[in-house]
């Protein structure tokens, strides 16, 4: 049997979103705020991108959302997605204030923009990777 | 009344093949630079400015002196992109005003088509523990499928229409047609059925990344181009007709949290030049805008403010920016990167072909054409990109 292709992954190291990436692994999506001006970071870095504290806080997702755009991947040059297509990509927005990119798991041709939904978790060794499903 | 405008591009080469048969992006360049400083009346030793974005090799702002053979007093090594020439036409006219040079050399080179390169489906991961690519990189997206993400937006937004869509890649390769080497460009890289297209042709043709069509992506060629930018003084003594830079912008968008995707960083890089160059959208005979995809067209057409956010759709309707056509400007009217050549950055194509229709040289020229617009997008619409825009007139 030749290997299957597997998923791409985040790289290692890099600082600011390892703590995002060890958190999956026990199914928490997280995300920071600025304790000094309130501002919701995302992606994650070590610095407010509004005012210059520095002092951010990890906080858990509930993991609901709605979808702000999304596409139909239906050629890709990877082994891994191009048996995967037509796959589902989109940005979503979280209700705690951020917006990400993620995969969803929808029917290509029900998925709708501004509808509802939910993290799920694909996992593996060290981390899961957040997917979206239609609640 | 603005202040004459310190600088003018003076001469202009687009490498004439789009499968450039074995040359290296490195001699693409070194041609193009040669002919296009042969198009003004200068040559290598005349050039006290390079401006060159490390497309063909890491650190050019390093090598490529010493491979044309020239002692630069201005180095630029702006790259961000397919916008990058944009960014460096404005600083050439920058570092022109601030008496800093008086030739600016800007090169590009690329053999995308010869190595195959998969620009708009392939993996485009990066091998760089990088933040931002660490939240996007397992997810696969494509380029295409980038875009698109803001082209479904803008459709469901404002009830933008396939159709509409549409009509940029139809009046793109009708320019395309009238252009021989862009005619001969599409065979070459393997097109087999070279002829106009209809709405019907496209919105028939596979869906790659949905609701993008083949038909609305940019082809993959290889090319090249070169462009002078010079002083005023140099200008007068030179035999070509001077395409002033009248306002230049330049700006950075990304997608944040609650931000809209549907407008794009031309919004404040086209108010910039504008503003500076004392021109009203309305004014411009040629919209030479970056046209990776349909959907850039759209979005910044809307952007620089030739049509109403969320009104660009029936703005392109109807053929309305044909060369040929009253009410609106002419669109890419080289062919653009949907039809002509996309090389991987195709900025430089934009001030050229610009530049030829100032002079009165285009295959589809507009009579009369007294001013225009570059706009360059680089990077990705629909995460982070680039955006440099040129207003250039015959004065």
């Amino acid at each position: 049997m030749p290997e299957q292709p597997e998923r791409p992954l985040p790289l290692f190291p890099e600082p600011d979103t390892a703590p995002f990436w060890a958190a999956t692994a026990g199914h928490r999506l997280t995300y920071q705020v600025c304790l000094a001006c309130g501002q919701v970071v995302f992606h994650p870095r070590r610095h407010c991108t509004c005012c210059t504290s520095g002092d951010l806080e990890w906080r858990d997702s509930a993991g609901a959302g709605t979808v702000y755009t999304f596409t139909v991947i239906r050629q890709h040059g990877h082994p891994f997605f191009r048996a995967r297509i037509p796959y589902l990509v989109g940005l979503i927005d979280l209700d705690e204030g951020f917006r990400m990119l993620a995969e969803i798991a929808a029917d290509p041709e029900a998925l709708r923009l501004n509808q509802r939904v939910t993290v799920t978790w694909e996992d593996h060794a060290d981390l899961s990777v957040p997917i979206f499903e239609p609640q | 009344m603005m202040a004459a405008p310190a600088a003018a591009i003076a001469g202009i080469h687009e490498f004439g093949k789009r499968v450039a048969g074995g040359l290296s992006p490195l001699q693409i360049k070194a041609e193009c630079g040669a002919r296009a400083l042969e198009d003004a009346g200068l040559t290598w030793a005349d050039v006290d400015a390079i401006y060159d974005a490390s497309e063909a090799g890491r650190m050019q702002g390093l090598t490529i002196a010493e491979y044309f053979g020239i002692t630069p007093r201005v180095v630029d090594t702006t790259a961000v992109g397919g916008s990058s020439y944009e960014f460096q036409a404005a600083h050439a006219a920058r570092d022109i005003a601030a008496g800093k040079a008086n030739v600016a050399l800007l090169t590009y080179g690329s053999t995308a088509h010869s190595e195959s390169r998969a620009i708009g489906t392939g993996a485009r991961f990066g091998s760089e523990a990088q933040p931002a690519a660490n939240m996007e990189r397992p997810y696969g997206l494509t380029l295409i499928g980038n875009y698109a993400m803001v082209a479904r937006r803008h459709m469901v937004q404002y009830g933008t229409t396939p159709e509409q869509l549409a009509e940029i890649a139809v009046t793109t390769r009708r320019h395309a047609m009238r252009n021989p080497e862009a005619v001969a460009g599409l065979a070459d890289i393997g097109i087999k059925s070279v002829r106009e297209i209809t709405v019907d042709d496209v919105l028939g043709s596979r869906l790659i990344a949905d609701p993008l069509h083949l038909l609305e992506c940019c082809i993959v060629s290889d090319g090249g181009g070169a462009v002078v930018i010079v002083s005023r003084a140099v200008a007068a003594g030179l035999r070509t007709r001077p395409a002033w830079i009248l306002g230049t912008g330049e700006a950075v968008g990304y997608p944040g949290s609650g931000a809209d995707i549907t407008t794009t960083a031309a919004a404040r890089s086209g108010s910039e030049a504008f503003g500076q160059a004392g021109i009203r959208p309305e004014e411009i005979d040629i919209a030479m805008i970056y046209d990776s995809f349909t959907i850039t067209v759209l979005a910044i057409l809307e952007d620089l403010g030739f049509a109403k956010k969320g009104e660009g759709g029936a703005f392109a309707a109807g053929g309305r920016l044909g060369f040929d056509q009253p009410g609106g400007p002419a669109l890419n009217t080289d062919g653009g990167g949907l039809s002509s050549n996309h090389p991987g950055m195709r900025g430089i194509f934009l001030l050229i072909e610009a530049a030829r229709q100032l002079r009165g040289e285009s295959t589809s020229q507009v009579p009369g054409a007294r001013l225009a617009v570059a706009h360059g997008n680089g990077g990705l619409l629909g995460t982070r990109h680039a955006a440099a825009t040129i207003v250039l007139g015959t004065e």
